[in-house]
C-alpha cells in the first residue's frame, strides 16, 4: 500500500516540480511541518512524542533522496523531450497484430500505401544458427523482434534493464522504493482538514445495541451460561505428596482386585548377542516362519549382533506396549488357583509287590504245538492237565509240568471255547466249535476217574432219549473214529456256540449262544440226564458270556454293558451290575462268590463288590488295549487279566471276611511272553488250581505259563 | 403349591456381572468415553466362574464387568467431565459453524480439563502399592518421550514424559537403586529395587519409530495421561524421601560442575535445564544439604524363628548389595561418540562412577578425551586413530556385563575388535534340571572367586581338553574294539551253539559249563523299584492320573528342550574347534 501510494504522490508530483524553479525541499517542508503542527490530538498524547521523532527522522531521509532525485529528473526531462504521444517510434505500420497470421507470407504487413511490406531477408538456417551462437560475441544478446522481423542487438543499458527486472527490481535506477508514506487521513486535526463535518450525535449519546449486548453477557455470566476465564492453571506435572495421609483401609473394591499380572522378564533369547544354541537354526527358522503367530513360542526371531551399534530399532515395539495396553483394560481377568503338586504325592501309597508273594513272576514254560490261535484254555481239577482249542481245529491235551503235548483231538473246526469239568471225580472236557457242543473224555486219569465218567455219560442211556419240547437242542452220542479219540457226546445247537462252562457239581454245563435277536441265547444242559432247558424266555441283550455261581444257586450272566445275576432256584433275577464299559468280554467270579471281575473291550477291568453296590467298587484301566480274559485263583488272592496288548496283568486281591474292610486290590506283576500277531495278544488266560501259576494263551499259537 | 415361582437369572452369580453394552448404556457413556473411563479408573473385565449362569443360558463370547464395579463408576466426578466436554465439542462445533470466532475462543479458553489425582490416590490407596504397578508407567513413558514431536500426540505429552522419565533415572541414580540391566533385541530392560520393590522397565534403542497402522493412539494416550500423574507423584514422593528437591536441582556446589563455556551454546536457560538435567552427570541438590550420607549400621534383631545360617546368607547378601553399589566408584570413562550415551551414563552413574563424552554428543561433559586421569575409554567402533596408554579401550557390553555379575569382570574379553562374549539375561534364574549356558557358569566361578587362568593358559588347557577328548575318543574306541571284541566272542559261543545243534540233532550231546550271570545289586534294586513305581501308578485314580501325566509330560518336555540346547551347543563348539584347527594348519 505505502509504495503504491508513494508512487501516485510521485507521479502527481512530476507536473509540479516541472513548474517549480524553486528547491523542492521547501515544499516538502511545508507539508510535514503542518503535520507536526497539528500534533497535539486530545487523544493520542501519549504516542504523539513518538510520532514527532519518527517524523523528523523521516525527514532527514526524505533530504537525501531528493538530492538524488534531482539527479534522476534532469535525465528525465532529457528523455521528455523527445517524447511526445504523436511521434511515436514506429518501425512498421502493420499495427498490433498476432504476427503468426503473417507466418508463410514473405510479407509482414501493409504500408499506408497499401504495398507490401516484406520481411527482411533471412536466409539462416539452423547450421547458420548454430554457427553464429558459436562465433558472434554478441549472440547472447541478440533478440529476434518479432513485428519487424529483424534482429536487434541489445544495448549495454538495455541488458542492465532486463536484469534489474529479472531481478525483480524496478528498471528505474533511480527509483526509491522506500519513500516514506505521506499520511492524508490520520489522528492528527489538521489545518485545512481533508472533511469538516461535525461529530455525530451517536457519538456522544451511549450505544443502545452495545448496552443490550453488554446486558445479555452480564446475564449469562450471572447465569452461569458464560463462565470467567479460567485461571492458566498448569494442573499437569504440579506434583505433592499424594499419599501424605495413608490410611491402611483397603476399599472393599480392592478385595476383589486383581493385579495385572507383570510382564515375563526376558530370557537369554532375547539378547542382542546370545548364546550360539539360542540361535534358530534353519529349520527352526521356517518351522518359525510357518507357524501361526499365536502359536509361535517365541513372538521374535532370536539375532545375533557382534557389537552393540549394528543393533536396529525393535519394529514391534509400539505394538508390544499397545498390546500390553488391550491386555490391561480389555482382557477378562480370573483368579487361577494353581496347586503346587508334588507328583510323587500322587502316587498312591500301596503294600510293597514282596510282601504279597508268592505270585507268577517269570515264564518258565512254553507249551508249542498249535498252529492257529489258541482261544481257549483250561486246567483239569487235579492240575496235572492242561486242554487247550485252537483255530486250527484241534484240542491238545498237555501235561502241565513237562509241557508235553499227550493228545491231539481233531474236532473239524475252530475251537471257541474249552471247559474241565470241576468235579475231580470224573474227567470230561466240554468243547465248544460251530454250533456244536462236544464232551470228550480224555482217559488221562486214573482208571478209577475214568470208570467213573464213562459211568456218568452212560448212566441216562438207560433212561428216555430226552424228550424235549423244543427239540432245538439235540444229543447224540459219537460213534466209530471219534470214539477212539475220547469223543463221547454231542450237544447240537441251533445256533454258533462261544463259551461252554461248567457248574461246579460238574452235572450240570451252560453254553452261549451271542445272538441279538432272540431269546434263545443260552442253554443249560444237565449231563446225567441228557437234559437241556433255555431259562430265559426274553432277550435281554446279546449275552457275552456267562457263569457259575462256586456255592450257591445263582447263574450270571453277562450283557453287552451289564451283568445280571439270577437266581435259580426262585427263577428271579436278584441283582443288575452296571460296568460302565461299552462292551464286556469276560467274566470271573470269586470262589468266595461275593465279588466279580469282569474285562471289556474298552481296556477296562472292574471288580464287583456284590454286598457294597452294583456299580464297580473299582475300575483299573492298566490295560493299554481290549481286556481278553480275566481269571480269578481258587486258592490264593491273586487274580489275572489278558489283552491284546500282549500282557497279562497280575493283582493282588484280598477279600476280607470282615464285611466293613473294602477289598485291597494291588497289581503284583506285568508278565509279557506272548508275540502280538494279526494285533492280537492275549486270548485266554487261566489259573493253576492249587500253584499260584498262570497259564495264558495267545494268538502267536503258544500257551506259557508263568510261575 | 403357594408362593412365588422362582424366576431364573434373578439371583446367583447372573446379578453379580453386566455386559459391558449394559455398562455402557448405564453409565451414559459413548464407547471411546467408556474405554477411557475404564482406562483410567483401571476397571477390566472379570471372567465369570460359570459362564453359562451369568450370560442367561447361552455360551455367546461376551465380556462382562462386574456389577459392582460398574456401581462405582457411577460416582465418578470425571463422567461428568466426560460430558462438559462432549458439550464443549458441540458448542466449539456450533460457534466454527456460525463463523462466531470471539465465540469459538472463548470457548477454547473454557476448555473443560480434569485432574487424574484423585483417581491414583483411589487405585494406589498405599505408596507401595503404586510403587508395585509403575512397571508399565515406565515402559510407556520411556517409549513416549522417544517419540518425535510430530503427529500421533500432543507435545507436551511428550515433553512431559521425558522429564518424568529423567526425574526417574535420577531418582534412581541418586539412590543407587539399579539393580540388573539387559540389552535385548527390543531394547534395554534395567531393573531396579526401590523400596524393597523390583522395577522392570524397558527403553527402545535411539531410533526413530515407524508407526504401526493398526495400534491405537488415543488408547495408548489415555493410558500414559494416567502414567504420567501416577509417576509424578510417585517421582516427588521418592524425592522427598531422598531429601532430594523436586522439581529437581542441579546441585550447584557439586565437584562435577559442568562447565560453564559450553551454556553460552545453547539459547536459553530454561531450554537447557532440562537437557542438562537429563545428561545425567552432575548430582541434585538437596533440601537438607547432604549430612548423613552414610547409612546408619543396620541394628540386626536376631529372632528365634530363623538360624544363624540364614541370618549369615542374609547379610552375605546385603554386604554384596553394598559393593556392587560402588561397582564403579573410582573409574573414569569416557563415552565414545557412537555409543549409546543416555544409556551408560545412567548405567555408570548408578553404580558410582564418573562418565564423561564429547562436548559435541550432549550438555554436561565434564572432562574431554586428552584427560590422563581416565581409566577406561568405551568404544564401539573396529579401531581408533589414537591410543592413550594408561587407558582401557573396551567395548560397552563390558559395562552390563559387570552389573549384573556384580564384579569386574576381566576387561580382556571386551577389547577393541574382539569377538565379544555372548550377553545373558540377568533374569533367568535356573532351577535344577535347567539348561545353564556354559558362559553363566564360568561367570559364576569368577562370581565365586575362581581366577580362570589368562588366555595362554586357556588355550593350553583347550589344548589339553582336545587332547583328553582324543584320549577319550581314543578310549571310546577301545571300548568298542572292546565290544567288538565281545561281539566277536558272542559269534564265536552262536557259532559252537549252532554247531552243537547241529551235532544235537546228530544226537551228540554235550553239556556246556553255564556262565555265571553277575547280577548287579543296585541295578536290580532300582528296577525293582522301578517297577513297584509303575505298578503303583497303574492303581491311581483316573483324576490324579491325568493330573501326573501333565506334570510328567511338563518335567519330561522341559528335559528335553535343555538336552536340546546343550547338544546344539556342543555341535557349535565342535564346528568352532574344527575351524580353528583348520586355521591353525
Amino acid at each position: 500500500m505505502e509504495r503504491a501510494l508513494q508512487q501516485i504522490f510521485n507521479f502527481n508530483r512530476k507536473p509540479a516540480d516541472e513548474d517549480k524553479d524553486d528547491d523542492l525541499s521547501d515544499s516538502e517542508d511545508s507539508v510535514y511541518s503542518g503535520l507536526e503542527d497539528s500534533g497535539s490530538d486530545s487523544e493520542e498524547e501519549e504516542g504523539s512524542d513518538d510520532d514527532e521523532e519518527e517524523g523528523s527522522d523521516d525527514n532527514d531521509d526524505k533530504m537525501k533522496e531528493k538530492k538524488e532525485g534531482e539527479v534522476s529528473e534532469e535525465k528525465k526531462k532529457h528523455e521528455y523531450e523527445h517524447d511526445s504521444s504523436d511521434e511515436e517510434d514506429i518501425r512498421n505500420t502493420v499495427g498490433n497484430i498476432p504476427m503468426e497470421w503473417y507466418k508463410d507470407f514473405p510479407h509482414i504487413g501493409y504500408n499506408l500505401d497499401g504495398k507490401k511490406i516484406y520481411k527482411p531477408i533471412r536466409n539462416k538456417d539452423e547450421l547458420d544458427d548454430f554457427l553464429d551462437k558459436m562465433e558472434n560475441p554478441e549472440y547472447w544478446r541478440t533478440v529476434h523482434d518479432k513485428q519487424t522481423g529483424s534482429d536487434v542487438v541489445l544495448s549495454d543499458d538495455q541488458v542492465e534493464l532486463v536484469n534489474r527486472l529479472q531481478r525483480g527490481q524496478f528498471g528505474d535506477v533511480n527509483f526509491n522504493e522506500c519513500e516514506p508514506m505521506v499520511e492524508f487521513f490520520s489522528s492528527d486535526v489538521m489545518i485545512h482538514p481533508v472533511t469538516n463535518r461535525p461529530a455525530d450525535k451517536r457519538s456522544f449519546i451511549p450505544s443502545l445495541t452495545e448496552k443490550e449486548k453488554v446486558s445479555k453477557l452480564v446475564h449469562a455470566i450471572k447465569m452461569g451460561w458464560i463462565k470467567p476465564r479460567r485461571v492458566e492453571d498448569d494442573g499437569r506435572g504440579r506434583y505433592y505428596n499424594l499419599w501424605a495421609s495413608e490410611d491402611s483401609s483397603i476399599l472393599a473394591r480392592h478385595k476383589m482386585h486383581l493385579p495385572a499380572p507383570k510382564i515375563p522378564l526376558p530370557g537369554h533369547h532375547e539378547s542382542y548377542n546370545p548364546p550360539p544354541e539360542y540361535l534358530f537354526t534353519d529349520e527352526e527358522r521356517a518351522l518359525w516362519e510357518q507357524q501361526d503367530p499365536a502359536d509361535r513360542k517365541l513372538p521374535f526371531v532370536p539375532r545375533k549382533y557382534s557389537s552393540l551399534r549394528q543393533v536396529p530399532a525393535f519394529s514391534q515395539f509400539i505394538h508390544e506396549r499397545f498390546e500390553r495396553c488391550l491386555d490391561l483394560y480389555l482382557c477378562p481377568r480370573q483368579r487361577k488357583m494353581r496347586v503346587n503338586v508334588n507328583p510323587e504325592d500322587l502316587i498312591p501309597q500301596l503294600p510293597k509287590p514282596k510282601d504279597l508273594q508268592p505270585f507268577p513272576t517269570t515264564r518258565s514254560l512254553v507249551y508249542r504245538g498249535h498252529s492257529g490261535l489258541v482261544r481257549s484254555i483250561s486246567v483239569s481239577p487235579s492240575g496235572q492237565w492242561l486242554a487247550s482249542g485252537s483255530d486250527d481245529g484241534s484240542v491238545r491235551f498237555w501235561e502241565v509240568c513237562s509241557s508235553r503235548c499227550m493228545k491231539t483231538v481233531q474236532v473239524g473246526g475252530a475251537v471257541k471255547s474249552v471247559a474241565w469239568n470241576p468235579n475231580p471225580s470224573v474227567c470230561l472236557l466240554a468243547v465248544a466249535l460251530d454250533s456244536v457242543v462236544l464232551i470228550l473224555s480224555p482217559s488221562l486219569a486214573d482208571k478209577q476217574v475214568i470208570l467213573s465218567s464213562e459211568r456218568l455219560l452212560s448212566a441216562q442211556q438207560e433212561g428216555e432219549e430226552p424228550a424235549e419240547g423244543n427239540g432245538s437242542v439235540v444229543w447224540s452220542e459219537a460213534e466209530g473214529e471219534e470214539l477212539n479219540q475220547g469223543l463221547r457226546l454231542k450237544i447240537q445247537h441251533p445256533k454258533a456256540v462261544h463259551q461252554v462252562v461248567w457248574h461246579a457239581k460238574g452235572d450240570y454245563l451252560a453254553s452261549v449262544m451271542p445272538d441279538n435277536t432272540s431269546h434263545l441265547q443260552v442253554y443249560i444242559h444237565q449231563l446225567s440226564r441228557r437234559r437241556s432247558q433255555n431259562p430265559f424266555s426274553r432277550n435281554k441283550g446279546l449275552v457275552q458270556c456267562i457263569s457259575f455261581h462256586p456255592i450257591r444257586p445263582y447263574f450270571f450272566v453277562a450283557t453287552q454293558r451289564s451283568i445280571r445275576i439270577y437266581n435259580l432256584v426262585k427263577q428271579e433275577m436278584t441283582k443288575k451290575l452296571q460296568t460302565n464299559s461299552k462292551w464286556i468280554s469276560s467274566m470271573a467270579v470269586h470262589p468266595g462268590g461275593d465279588h466279580v471281575i469282569c474285562g471289556s473291550y474298552d481296556c477296562k477291568l472292574s471288580w464287583f463288590d456284590l454286598d457294597l453296590s452294583t456299580k464297580p467298587y473299582k475300575m483299573l484301566r492298566h490295560h493299554k488295549k481290549a481286556v481278553r480274559g480275566v481269571a480269578y485263583h481258587r486258592l490264593y488272592p491273586l487274580f489275572a487279566s489278558a489283552s491284546d496288548d500282549g500282557s497279562v496283568i497280575v493283582c493282588h486281591g484280598t477279600v476280607y471276611n470282615d464285611l466293613l474292610q473294602n477289598p485291597l486290590i494291588v497289581p503284583v506283576k506285568v508278565l509279557r511272553g506272548h508275540v502280538m500277531t494279526h494285533d492280537l495278544g492275549v486270548l485266554d488266560v487261566t489259573f493253576h488250581p492249587t500253584q499260584p501259576w498262570v497259564f495264558s494263551s495267545g494268538a502267536d499259537a503258544t500257551i506259557c505259563l508263568f510261575t | 403349591m403357594g408362593g412365588l415361582q422362582k424366576k431364573k437369572f434373578e439371583r446367583g452369580s447372573a446379578t453379580n456381572y453386566i455386559t459391558r453394552n449394559r455398562a455402557r448404556k448405564k453409565l451414559q457413556l459413548s464407547l471411546p468415553d467408556f474405554r477411557r473411563l475404564c482406562i483410567l479408573k483401571g476397571i477390566y473385565p472379570h471372567e465369570p466362574k460359570h459362564k453359562k449362569k451369568v450370560n442367561k443360558g447361552s455360551t455367546a463370547p461376551r465380556t462382562f464387568y462386574l456389577l459392582k464395579d460398574i456401581r462405582f463408576l457411577l460416582h465418578e466426578p470425571i463422567v461428568g467431565k466426560f460430558r462438559e466436554y462432549k458439550i464443549f465439542v458441540r458448542k466449539l462445533k456450533k460457534a466454527y459453524g456460525k463463523t462466531e470466532w470471539s465465540a469459538v475462543e472463548r470457548l477454547r479458553e473454557n476448555k473443560p480439563t480434569y485432574k487424574l489425582d484423585h483417581i491414583i490416590k483411589e487405585r494406589y490407596p498405599t505408596f507401595i502399592d503404586a510403587l508395585r504397578d509403575i512397571d508399565d508407567a515406565l515402559c510407556m513413558c520411556f517409549l513416549f518421550s522417544t517419540f518425535a514431536r510430530t503427529g500421533k500426540c500432543h507435545v507436551q505429552t511428550i515433553q512431559l514424559c521425558r522429564r518424568l522419565t529423567v526425574e526417574w533415572m535420577n531418582y534412581v541414580i541418586a539412590s543407587r537403586s539399579l539393580r540388573k540391566v539387559f540389552l535385548s533385541i527390543k531394547g534395554i530392560y534395567y531393573q531396579a529395587e526401590v523400596m524393597g520393590q523390583l522395577i522392570t522397565w524397558v527403553v527402545p534403542y535411539q531410533f526413530s519409530h515407524d508407526h504401526p497402522v493398526d495400534v491405537d493412539y488415543r488408547v495408548m494416550a489415555t493410558f500414559t495421561e494416567l502414567y504420567t500423574t501416577l509417576l509424578g507423584f510417585v517421582s516427588f514422593r521418592l524425592y522427598s524421601s531422598l531429601n532430594l528437591v523436586y522439581p529437581p536441582k542441579l546441585d550447584s556446589n557439586g565437584e562435577s560442575e559442568p562447565k560453564e563455556e559450553s551454556e553460552d551454546d545453547y539459547a536459553m536457560n530454561s531450554e537447557s535445564y532440562l537437557e542438562k538435567l537429563s545428561a545425567l552427570s552432575a548430582s541434585l541438590a538437596r533440601v537438607v544439604s547432604s549430612a548423613d550420607e552414610e547409612e546408619a549400621q543396620l541394628d540386626q534383631f536376631p529372632s528365634e524363628g530363623e538360624d544363624m545360617e540364614k541370618m549369615e546368607a542374609r547379610e552375605k547378601e546385603l554386604k554384596q548389595q553394598e559393593a556392587q553399589k560402588k561397582l564403579f566408584e573410582g573409574l573414569k570413562f569416557y563415552l565414545n561418540r557412537e555409543v549409546p550415551r543416555e544409556s551408560l551414563a545412567f548405567v555408570i552413574r548408578c553404580f558410582g562412577g564418573q562418565v564423561s563424552w564429547d562436548k559435541s554428543v550432549c550438555i554436561g561433559s565434564t572432562y574431554d578425551v586428552t584427560d590422563e586421569t581416565i581409566t577406561h575409554q568405551i568404544i564401539d567402533r573396529p579401531s581408533v586413530g589414537k591410543q592413550y596408554i594408561n587407558r582401557y579401550y573396551i567395548q560397552p557390553q563390558w559395562l552390563y556385563d559387570c552389573v549384573n555379575a556384580k564384579i569386574l569382570l576381566p576387561v580382556e574379553d571386551y577389547f577393541l575388535g574382539v569377538t565379544l562374549p555372548p550377553h545373558l539375561s540377568p533374569f533367568v534364574e535356573e532351577k535344577e534340571g535347567d539348561y545353564v549356558p556354559p558362559e553363566k557358569l564360568k561367570m559364576m566361578a569368577l562370581q565365586r572367586g575362581e581366577k580362570p587362568g589368562n588366555e595362554q593358559e586357556e588355550d593350553e588347557e583347550e589344548e589339553e581338553e582336545e587332547g583328553e577328548q582324543e584320549e577319550e575318543q581314543e578310549e571310546d574306541d577301545n571300548g568298542d574294539e572292546e565290544d567288538d571284541e565281545e561281539e566277536v566272542a558272542e559269534e564265536k559261543n552262536l557259532k559252537k551253539m549252532e554247531e552243537q545243534r547241529s551235532q544235537g540233532k546228530s544226537l551228540h550231546v554235550k553239556v556246556t559249563p553255564g556262565k555265571l550271570k553277575v547280577e548287579n545289586k543296585a541295578r536290580l534294586e532300582q528296577e525293582e523299584k522301578a517297577e513297584e513305581k509303575r505298578l503303583a501308578i497303574m492303581m491311581m485314580k483316573k483324576k490324579e492320573k491325568y493330573l501326573y501325566d501333565k506334570i510328567m509330560f511338563g518335567k519330561k518336555r522341559k528335559v528335553r528342550e535343555a538336552n536340546k540346547l546343550a547338544a546344539k551347543r556342543k555341535a557349535h563348539d565342535d564346528s568352532e574347534k574344527a575351524k580353528k584347527k583348520k586355521a591353525r594348519k
